[in-house]
């Protein structure tokens, strides 16, 4: 017998009014009830819109334009409000704080049941039971600034579970965590559709990561229509993941390096699943082939050093505690840890925006401890991870000269340099254009064009690429590529693993204020203790390397990159 | 400089363990009954039943120094610009005249204008500590639950709450942008010129104001999502039961304020105390 | 068609946050004017911002709460006439929410005309006649120095609501979008 779709769209269009053109073409598509659904898509796809229109914020807060129809639980959803909704689809947003209303856990759990007239008692009982689902029972009382990512998440988590609703939908869940953090997140929804079989939808674009748990079908977007609607194994067999721009799993990649076609038949929608036996051989003889790169001989010049340098904000807890390392002059390097770990602090230390209690900073092994905050923006410039957050003009010219103006500099040598910047920048047809029309990338280069413009030797980017999708992950990469072959040594503060992996051969890693490794990528991606301690998880590579039976998996590793290295210079030639 | 809005701390003392709705009804009270009465033994009065009340809910001279230098700056400012713009106003309203002091011109020292300075100045002084029992022994999750107990609407109330819970993410905000600003060339010393401060103070507000426009449509789309406004009425998870000593305390501040106004009507005929005639 | 006195989630959102934002604009960026007791608080221009955006219950609404909290952080407790009036006068700049074209993308000579006349009409009820009628009723300050006091802080605040909230406004519009006019390059 067949089931009844718990979701089901029927020639479904959406148009936002603000749009010239609908941002949802023709959507037919239907979810049985339990299902276990991912959908992908690259930004702007309209994966986000689906949402919208399945928890009814399309057509109660989002207006425009409807064709088709779309039934939830048999309601057609245009004559629902979004109340009603709300009693069927519980949502977790991509930004818990954004999403954690409350004071406290306590109170955010309960705020559903608040706006449902719920009596006191009975809500502190649902909390109290909810809240033990997810494992926060014991912080109800806590504030949100004394949690971590993962446990705002499962605030938010446990804040629409309160409600018993029967479909969960994940907007983006892992875009704001850290990878261990993340493949928990992963696993709390895997156990929550195992024990409840709730229907589950998942909302993301980084595809491997999710497929560390079963998924029942994906559906891929692409400009606004279903493109894909397959099981993982039959997805990451086919080309439609690469034409979308969507990331394959870092494990397909290295077979696929290997020659070796991937089918269905292979399992390869998970790396467990995966049969090794008919790809372990070209896979080893592949990794054989792998030439070492010559290391490189020349002495190189440090630019910049901390020396044992200790910050506290209060006196008793350390921040950084004696953080020593350097960095040679056109390096580009990350610095990872989890939230607290003491980055940021270390970004704004080298910006004499915080000073520290001890330790020295040497720029060219001349100590800074006397220059302002404004002459070290000179040699230090750090780029914020939201570009709205340094904007402050309208127009692209005068923010990038905002620095130089601020400086007194001529106004005919500002409109010189500025050309110049936007040119290096891929900015100059904007020149005169509103910041506001710009995408998101071109803002965030436009906010580098503008420390970029005081010629500072190096530049600090926090979590350059967060929450972008593989296109404009690229797309920002590579133009910091550039800058960089320009002589611009960078920092980039991250827990992006593909960006350590892809973009910095070295990694100095924090945990509790103390560097506990400075090494190459390869090696923090394997290592089980760094690993752990900075909340990353192992690189699939890893996994992969160990179920083929390669001993040193931090070389498999290494030869991926080394390898991919040569695909990519290759394929820019 | 990080400011916590309410320096709450648990502590177990009868002014904590009151909800938080009788502490905000009790605060007005007192509040009213000070800011209504001119007479300087009934302020006097009320303002020593507040330090006792500051005692027992055991706060200490570190967590309010700063406050009270403000308030005295403001004070003590106040005093000196009445004086200058209405040296008579003491014998305007008391209508009589003992010269203490001839200083220049019309300033002349009258005890009047004395007995008028020293009873607004108590005035004053006696409601900060009211606020500041109220600030540091309130828990921030119960306000937003008082306020609506008291018959505010419950959404302007849930206002109030996001004020308090988005309040530490926005300071910060503000210290980040305030910092890069700075690492631009902004001037926020006091060597800048006035129109140049003004400009740079834009350099902060817009992009504080335009991140923080972001989440408005985020929050608001969170909360549409879990229910908010649906019914007429709402309940508050953090809203604690009136125990005795609520009303008690009720009781008593609505009792010091009637008293302050049958003081003012029946002994002394006017908001003033007027001890010349 | 927006009303004047509606109040959605999104309301009550920008009240919350708008008033945390005033808070701290009030207790950290004001310029001293010479007369004691009055600064150019560039918080007026927020509170005007928001008013014009989100309405008249917003804009009086951030402008009271934010106003009480800084006082109560810094003082103690708020000063009630003081903070009424602000409320008063956040409450009628959003008569400039129906009036101008800001959601739309427009913010053009004409509503900054419209939107100083109706600040500078906020201000001086605010300033000149709530704010020191109270100090007198509350606290029998002398009537001269308050109305002085008054009339200083009328041309400060309107100053500010002028200058910050005119330059705000004109960078919002730039962001809206006009209806169906967005297309993918």
């Amino acid at each position: 017998m067949r089931q009844k779709p718990i979701i089901e769209f029927i020639n479904y269009s959406f148009q936002y009014y603000s749009q010239a053109e609908p941002t949802l073409h023709d959507i037919n598509l239907k979810i049985n009830p339990g299902e276990k659904i991912l959908i992908v898509g690259p930004s702007g796809s309209g994966k986000s819109t689906l949402g919208y229109c399945i928890n009814g914020l399309i057509p109660f807060s989002y207006k425009g334009k409807i064709k088709g129809s779309l039934k939830v639980q048999d309601l057609i959803t245009e004559d629902q409000n979004i109340f009603i909704l709300s009693k069927i689809i519980g949502t977790v947003l991509q930004d818990s704080d954004g999403q954690f209303v409350g004071l406290t856990v306590g109170e955010d759990i309960a705020f559903a049941m608040e706006n449902d007239n719920v009596k006191i008692d009975e809500m502190n009982e649902r909390v109290r039971k909810v809240s033990a689902k997810v494992d926060m029972e014991k912080l109800l009382n806590s504030s949100p600034f004394e949690l971590s990512g993962g446990q705002k998440q499962k605030t938010s988590l446990a804040g629409v579970m309160v409600d018993d609703v029967d479909i969960l939908l994940f907007d983006e869940p892992l875009a704001n965590l850290d990878p261990a953090t993340g493949k928990a997140t992963i696993e709390i929804i895997d156990d929550i559709h195992k024990q409840t079989g709730k229907t589950i939808i998942i909302i993301e674009h980084r595809l491997e990561d999710v497929l560390y748990c079963d998924i029942d079908r994906v559906i891929v977007m692409e400009e606004g229509r279903i493109v894909a609607d397959m099981c993982p194994d039959e997805l990451v067999s086919s080309s439609i993941l690469v034409q979308d721009g969507i990331r394959e799993p870092l494990y397909v990649t290295a077979l696929k390096y290997a020659g070796i076609s991937v089918s269905k038949d292979m399992k390869p929608g998970y790396l467990s699943s995966l049969d090794v036996n008919t790809v372990s051989q070209p896979l080893k003889e592949w990794y054989q082939s792998i030439k070492k790169p010559e290391e490189e001989s020349e002495e190189k010049q440090s630019i910049l050093r901390m020396d044992n340098v200790s910050f506290s904000y209060d006196g008793k807890h350390q921040i950084l505690d004696n953080v020593s390392f350097k960095v040679d002059k056109g390096e580009m390097i990350a610095i990872v840890g989890k939230n607290g770990a003491g980055k940021s602090t270390i970004a704004k230390v080298l910006c004499g925006f915080e000073i520290q209690d001890s330790g020295d900073i040497y720029y060219q092994g001349q100590n800074v401890i006397d220059k302002s905050i404004k002459e070290r923006a000179e040699i230090i410039g750090l780029v914020m991870q939201n570009p709205n957050q340094m904007i402050s003009k309208t127009l692209v010219f005068d923010e990038v000269a905002l620095g130089l103006r601020l400086r007194n500099v001529d106004e005919e040598e500002i409109r010189e340099r500025v050309k110049k910047i936007l040119e290096i920048c891929g900015l100059a047809p904007f020149i005169e254009w509103p910041i506001s029309a710009l995408s998101f990338g071109q803002k965030k280069r436009v906010t580098i064009a503008s420390i970029l413009i005081l010629d500072p030797k190096i530049i600090i980017l926090d979590e350059p690429t967060a929450g972008q999708d593989y296109r404009h992950y690229t797309e920002i990469m590579k133009f910091l590529e550039e800058i960089n072959k320009l002589g611009v040594t960078i920092i980039m503060i991250t827990h992006d693993m593909h960006l350590m992996q892809e973009y910095t051969p070295r990694a100095v890693v924090l945990a509790e204020g103390k560097v506990i490794a400075d090494t190459h990528a390869s090696v923090v991606l394997t290592d089980h203790e760094i690993i752990k301690r900075a909340n990353l998880k192992e690189t699939s590579l890893y996994n992969l390397a160990q179920r083929v039976g390669i001993s040193d998996k931090t070389d498999f590793v290494q030869s991926f990159i080394n390898f991919e290295k040569g695909v990519r210079v290759s394929s820019e030639d | 400089m990080k400011i916590k809005l309410f320096s709450y701390n648990r502590l177990d003392t009868p002014i904590h363990r009151l909800s938080g709705i009788t502490k905000l009804i009790t605060f007005l009270f007192l509040t009213f009954a000070v800011m209504f009465s001119y007479d300087i033994r009934v302020i006097i009065a009320v303002m020593i039943f507040a330090l006792i009340l500051l005692r027992v809910s055991k706060i200490k001279f570190s967590q309010i120094k700063v406050m009270m230098i403000y308030v005295l700056i403001f004070l003590v400012t106040n005093a000196i610009i009445t004086f200058f713009f209405a040296p008579e106003y003491g014998v305007e309203i008391y209508g009589t005249r003992h010269e203490i002091l001839k200083i220049f011109g019309r300033y002349n020292l009258t005890r009047e204008q004395l007995f008028y300075q020293t009873t607004k100045f108590f005035k004053y002084a006696s409601v900060i500590p009211f606020g500041i029992i109220f600030l540091l022994t309130t828990d921030p999750s119960e306000f937003a639950a008082s306020l609506s107990g008291m018959g505010i609407s419950y959404k302007v109330s849930y206002a109030v709450a996001l004020t308090l819970r988005y309040f530490p993410d926005i300071q910060r905000d503000y210290q980040d942008i305030s910092q890069a600003q700075q690492a631009r060339g902004l001037e926020i010393s006091k060597k800048a010129s006035l129109l140049n401060r003004f400009k740079n103070a834009l350099l902060i507000i817009v992009p504080l104001i335009f991140s923080t426009i972001e989440r408005i449509e985020l929050i608001s789309n969170a909360m549409d999502l879990r229910g908010f406004g649906k019914f007429k009425t709402r309940t508050w998870y953090k809203k604690k039961k009136l125990k005795k000593q609520d009303y008690l305390a009720i009781i008593v501040s609505v009792l010091i304020f009637i008293i302050t106004i049958l003081i003012s009507v029946f002994i002394n005929k006017s908001r003033f105390y007027n001890p010349f005639i | 068609m927006k009303k004047y006195f509606e109040v959605n989630t999104k309301t009550i959102v920008a009240t919350g946050l708008g008033a945390a934002i005033f808070t701290i604009l009030f207790m950290f960026i004001k310029v001293p004017s010479p007369i004691p007791e009055t600064s150019l608080q560039t918080a007026y221009g927020l509170s005007a911002f928001f008013a014009v955006v989100f309405g008249p219950i917003a804009g009086g609404l951030i402008s009271f709460i934010g106003h009480a909290l800084s006082d109560a952080v810094q003082y103690g407790s708020p000063w009630w006439s003081w903070v009424i009036a602000s409320g008063v006068s956040g409450f009628i700049f959003g008569f400039a929410y129906k009036r101008t074209r800001v959601e739309d993308g427009e913010f053009k000579l004409t509503d900054i005309v419209t939107f100083n006349v109706i600040q500078i009409i906020g201000n001086a009820i605010a300033w000149l006649i709530v704010a020191p009628i109270l100090d007198i009723l509350i606290y029998a300050e002398p009537a001269n120095l308050v109305f002085t006091q008054g009339a200083i802080a009328t041309v400060m605040n309107s100053i500010s609501a002028g200058v910050i909230g005119t330059l705000l406004l004109i960078a919002y519009a730039g962001t809206r979008t006009k209806k169906g006019s967005l297309s993918k390059k």
